[in-house]
């Protein structure tokens, strides 16, 4: 019905739309050049009036109108059913309510949830209909005020202007709620998790155990929410991927910037740019088909004995991921430095290497910082690969043969399944996501600050 | 340099042999670096070669598909003609089986000679008999799927010469198995169950098709949302916002959201969307939500950059005859711009298509036998299907999970041609 809804209002905009022209052509027929503005702007005014209104009513509606009759029903229940119960028992005599109601019985119902059913879906039909009512009615009493308000002399393009920069505003602000959005959110969750487990073990804890115990009286049921094992995991394979990225990233920028014809980098760079477009989820499977069981492989020949989901594999691989980023910020550092440099260079009987090593190098060293660091948030905040590829256990090592965990691998491991928002061991999925988020942040903005004070001093 | 150099320079000698041996040190440095470069971008372009053989190697095979065709029996006892769908079709297989292994008399044998066709086999025949009733009473070929281990033998990817307790096929089921191919009665058709089934427990019966239409919604509901705010707040910051703190804040701001982790918007989704709106979990709609969040400073990004590369000349020609500000760009740079803003939103599109970890934070990793019928159903998405596939232990889902790969590869590289395309035929040098 909702559907329906939307449609109709949008049927009745175009209805002002039109309605809004042709009274607007009656004024030009009738005045001539007085009218202010063309019969376009006076159907655009009187459509935005109709629709807007009334389409941002049924979207408050729908969002508020669930929480309402839930509470309106908790309230109806009579008091010898909701006298000293607690929040959580009340929520599920709730949703045995909405059970009931949407036809699903697994077990014989009490007549108070009986009736609280049956009313529970009187009333939704009520306020069903009751929105449909009031937003056509929003409509039309808009369209009447909008054909008030046409006059010759009336500026519609004024008005409509106006919406449209409201609408562009709003927009522009939603990109910032956004970031709100994610603050506070994460902080509210970690704030409701600190009180729970103190911050001071969480990072400085060194035991990862996030279980919780289903009953009470459970033994050895209390997990442990020291996370840094988690860090230290997270820092062991984004380091591993920088190992692998940053040289091979780098060379293949200094190759494709100073040492190759115009033709074989327009060949390269595309293919270099694939790895950057191909799904982490993909990389993730990679990992698992054929880069742990070669790398176990490898080790058994030399009698090493490696973990099947090794921080190597997964760095390995992360490392893959985050090769193009490196070389493609490393080669618009490159590029930045000027001509005239290089030029010095060569004049003094430098070689090319020695140009690069000596000049460029230092030069376009802030650029290359700066992408290494944007390639470091991202290793840091990459999930699948991680989560296909490395451990669940949280241990504390350096070594790059054993599996350790990372920060994302426990977000996801933490909030698949259950999420109920009440106990340490979801919550603590928000603190991590909170540090996660902190410290990316902390990186871009470092790195973005370095590359474009950098690119200033060039231009 | 020692000091005895500095007070009296000595002229040197260029074609001394210790100046030769220099010049060949540093031409074999130079030599090296140049090596050093090339090693490199042959590396990574190894690994992507790698990567993309092994995706190849593993999945071909799930592109066909092992058919065993069979003869049933509709009979009217097993099958009522006035409610078809409500037969009794394992008992319809099981005499099908026995009529197909004669010989096979033992129960021991004839469960291994079940064994040999899918799972899903009383399905697939019930489907075809409601389909067509007129076939009650009636005996009809049908072509089933054979199960996984058959159909990895007959791939060859079981090998037939390993010793027997190596393989997962025994030699009776493999001798069996052989009979049906000497009768003719085995066929490795393409596979087309993958693009139209569902999920399943059953390697040889899943698909991809519940993914393709979860993935389809939530674009639709990220294209959306994050297309008209994009180009609304672009234009804002590109055209209409005075140059201040403010503006220079939401600069910032936009440029740091699109570097942020996916992860947290998945933890934003589930906290938002889900926890406090009551959005269903697992459904398109929050999924697209996310994506659209994750999508939206990208949109802003190229679509300020198409605006940028307009010409100040077409905005001054237009207000020069008495335009106005919101009439210069409607009318005349936000045209001209649209190609470059479709491109972009086609690559930023086809990034949210391949993200997959947000999704499975809002559930969209669900096992769903049956694709959604809207963006409030439960769905899975293309790359959390792999996912999914991944985690599977039967050894058929790992060419499953490839060929999904590869599919899910295909989309994308559509996509961006499609953009290519777009950009190349549409872009105008000023």
């Amino acid at each position: 019905m909702t559907g329906y809804l939307f449609l109709a209002i949008l049927a009745l905009s175009l209805v002002a739309f039109y309605v809004g022209r042709s009274t607007a052509s009656r004024f030009v027929a009738s005045h001539g050049a007085e009218v202010h503005s063309r019969p376009l702007y006076h159907g655009a005014f009187a459509a935005v009036w109709v629709g807007v209104p009334a389409l941002i009513l049924v979207v408050l509606w729908l969002l508020s109108q669930d929480g309402l009759i839930d509470r309106l029903i908790l309230a109806s229940l009579p008091a010898s059913v909701t006298e000293g119960v607690s929040a959580s028992r009340l929520s599920l005599y709730l949703s045995e309510i909405k059970n009931v109601a949407s036809g699903r019985i697994f077990s014989e119902p009490s007549p108070e949830i009986l009736a609280a059913a049956e009313r529970y879906q009187r009333w939704q039909a009520i306020a069903g209909w009751a929105m449909v009512v009031v937003a056509l009615a929003v409509s039309a009493i808009a369209l009447y005020l909008a054909r008030i308000r046409m006059a010759p002399k009336f500026r519609a393009r004024q008005s409509f202007e106006r919406a449209l920069d409201i609408a562009m505003i709003t927009s522009a602000v939603v990109a910032i709620l956004v970031t709100i959005g994610i603050i506070v959110s994460l902080t509210y969750e970690a704030l409701q998790f600190f009180r729970l487990v103190p911050p001071q073990e969480f990072f400085f804890g060194l035991n990862w155990e996030p279980q919780i115990a289903i009953r009470e009286d459970q033994v050895a049921g209390t997990g442990a929410f020291g996370a840094v094992p988690v860090f230290t995991g997270t820092l062991l394979i984004a380091a591993i991927a920088l190992v692998v990225a940053v040289p091979i990233g780098l060379l293949s920028a200094l190759y494709l910037v100073e040492f190759a014809s115009e033709r074989f980098r327009g060949i390269v760079k595309p293919i270099l740019e694939i790895l950057a477009g191909v799904p982490t989820v993909v990389y993730g499977f990679f990992a698992v088909l054929t880069v742990a069981p070669a790398i176990r492989e490898a080790g058994s020949l030399v009698g090493l004995s490696i973990s099947p989901n090794s921080a190597l594999a997964a760095g390995g691989v992360m490392g893959i991921m985050i090769l193009p980023f490196i070389s493609s910020l490393s080669d618009d550092a490159l590029r930045a430095v000027p001509q005239s440099m290089r030029d010095g260079s060569f004049a003094m009987g430098a070689t090319r290497a020695e140009t690069i090593t000596r000049v460029l190098l230092p030069a376009a060293l802030p650029g290359i910082v700066g992408g290494v660091l944007l390639a470091a948030s991202r290793a840091i905040g990459e999930t699948m690969i991680v989560v296909m590829a490395a451990g669940l256990t949280a241990t504390l090592t350096a070594n790059p043969l054993d599996g350790v965990t990372t920060v994302t691998v426990q977000i996801v491991t933490l909030l698949i399944g259950d999420t109920s928002f009440d106990n340490p061991k979801t919550l603590s999925a928000f603190a991590l996501g909170l540090v996660l988020f902190v410290s990316t942040l902390c990186l871009n903005v470092l790195a973005l600050r370095i590359v474009r004070r950098y690119r200033e001093k060039y231009e | 340099m020692s000091e005895n150099t500095l007070t009296t320079p000595k002229p040197f000698d260029w074609s001394s042999p210790e100046a030769a041996a220099m010049r060949k040190r540093r031409y074999a440095a130079d030599r090296r670096l140049r090596l050093y470069g090339l090693a490199s971008i042959v590396t990574a372009i190894g690994l992507l070669g790698i990567l993309i053989t092994s995706l190849i190697i593993t999945g071909h095979t799930a592109f066909v598909q092992t058919h065993v065709a069979v003869e049933f029996t509709a009979d009217p006892e097993n099958v009522p003609a006035d409610d078809p769908a409500s037969g009794n079709f394992r008992a319809v297989v099981a005499t099908a089986v026995q009529k197909l292994f004669p010989e096979a008399d033992s129960p021991a044998e004839l469960r291994v000679a079940s064994g040999i066709l899918s799972n899903g086999t009383p399905n697939i025949v019930r489907d075809y008999v409601t389909a067509n009733p007129g076939l009650v009473g009636q005996t009809f070929t049908l072509k089933v799927p054979a199960s996984d281990p058959y159909d990895q033998l007959n791939k060859g990817v079981i090998d037939r010469d390993l010793p027997e307790d190596r393989r997962r096929v025994s030699d009776t089921e493999i001798a069996l198995f052989e009979t049906l191919e000497a009768r003719g009665l085995v066929t490795t058709p393409f596979n087309w169950g993958l693009f139209v089934n569902s999920d399943s427990r059953f390697p040889e019966l899943a698909g991809l098709a519940g993914a393709i239409a979860g993935s389809f919604y939530a674009l639709l509901v990220c294209f959306v949302i994050s297309f008209p705010l994009g180009i609304a707040a672009a234009i804002y910051l590109e055209e209409f916002a005075p140059r201040n703190r403010w503006t220079d804040l939401v600069e910032v701001n936009i440029n740091n959201l699109a570097a942020v982790p996916s992860i947290v918007f998945g933890l934003l989704g589930l906290a938002v969307f889900i926890q406090i709106f009551g959005l269903p979990r697992s459904a398109p709609l929050v999924g697209g939500l996310v994506l659209s969040l994750m999508t939206l400073p990208t949109m802003i990004i190229v679509t300020r950059a198409a605006l940028k590369s307009i010409p100040p000349s077409i905005r001054e020609a237009a207000l020069g005859i008495g335009a106005s500000k919101h009439e210069v760009i409607l009318h005349h740079v936000l045209p001209l711009a649209i190609p470059g803003i479709l491109t972009g939103t086609i690559i930023g599109l086809a990034q949210a298509l391949g993200e997959t970890a947000p999704l499975l934070l809002i559930g969209m990793n669900a096992f769903l036998t049956s694709p959604p019928g809207g963006i409030m159903d439960p769905a899975t998405a293309l790359p959390t299907q792999i996912f999914i596939w991944a985690d599977s232990p039967e050894r058929g889902f790992v060419s499953r999970t490839s060929a999904a790969i590869l599919v899910l590869l295909g989309f994308l590289i559509f996509m961006n041609a499609f953009a290519i395309f777009l950009r190349q035929r549409f872009e105008r040098r000023w």
